[in-house]
């Protein structure tokens, strides 16, 4: 839709037909026009607009006692994937191959929306993990890494006397 | 192969809740159709493939091991399941497709039916 907008001014040109055809900013309609797209294709669009076509989607929760990041990154091998932690940052990368077929072969490809390539996302974790109690799994295409928090950290009921 | 809204031809309920449209490849050879889908986070016993007609529904729900309590700070990923909806056209053969789901890549292959297989037809010059 907002193609076909901007096809239309280029086509006609003129200041003059600009003004009766768009009698509004054309160019505050169109934002307007991006954002309602937006709104409606994305249930919830993230703050950072990495809801879609980010690889892999972060998710990072935590509970007293751990903090947890769940990556959505499907079809890895698991041995390949490295996850990092360096200074209370923590590096997920990786490569996913590509699936298409070479270019000489006798196929067409009608739609190509997956990731492909290397990657690499970084997680800036709080001040009070523990960096020596980490452990990762990779299941149904999602790595789970669970960093415990330090003892000390963890709230405690101060009684008063 | 072509795509449908699932809102125009579903009236049911169900599919009419929030879900993710997952990312798909869609080649095509002379053997027929593979699409390849991802659908983290989804075990093999809830991938959901439905050939109705001449209608393919891939979807899933999502089922993560979550420690109890656990507050979510920054979701990406914040509906429960994946659904896509697409046209199969004619010359495929709906009864013969076959799936593999490995580390969340659904892998689909639609054969072409043995009429519409590319045939190389002979020349005659006399």
């Amino acid at each position: 839709m907002v193609l076909a907008l901007v096809a239309l001014t280029t086509r006609f040109g003129g200041a003059d037909m600009y003004r009766t055809l768009f009698p509004r900013d054309l160019f505050a309609e169109l934002d307007r026009l991006q954002r309602e797209m937006q709104q409606a294709f994305e249930f919830s669009p993230s703050i950072r607009g990495l809801g879609r076509g980010g690889y892999p989607a972060l998710n990072v929760g935590g509970t007293p006692q751990t903090v947890e990041i769940y990556a959505f990154a499907p079809g890895l091998d698991p041995g390949a994937i490295e996850v990092g932690l360096d200074r209370g940052v923590l590096t997920i990368a990786g490569e996913r191959k590509a699936k298409l077929p070479a270019e000489r072969e006798k196929a067409t490809v009608h739609i190509n929306e997956r990731f492909a390539g290397r990657f690499r996302r970084v997680v800036s974790l709080p001040d009070d993990i523990d960096p020596d109690a980490v452990s990762a799994d990779y299941r149904d295409g999602v790595l789970h890494v669970s960093i415990k928090r330090r003892e000390s950290a963890t709230p405690r009921r101060i009684s008063v006397e | 192969m072509s795509e449908t809204s699932a809102a125009s031809k579903n009236t049911d309920a169900r599919r009419n809740e929030a879900v993710l449209l997952p990312p798909v490849d869609v080649i095509e050879d002379p053997s027929g159709i593979t699409l390849y889908a991802d659908m983290p986070g989804v075990p093999k016993d809830k991938l959901e493939l439905e050939v109705e007609g001449d209608t393919l529904t891939i979807g899933g729900t999502v089922a993560l091991t979550v420690p109890q309590g656990m507050e979510a700070s920054h979701a990406e990923v914040s509906l429960p399941g994946y659904r896509r909806v697409f046209t199969l056209s004619k010359e495929l053969d709906a009864d013969k497709v076959s799936a593999e789901f490995n580390h969340g890549v659904l892998r689909l292959h639609i054969p072409r039916a043995e009429h519409a297989k590319p045939r190389r037809i002979a020349v005659q010059v006399d």
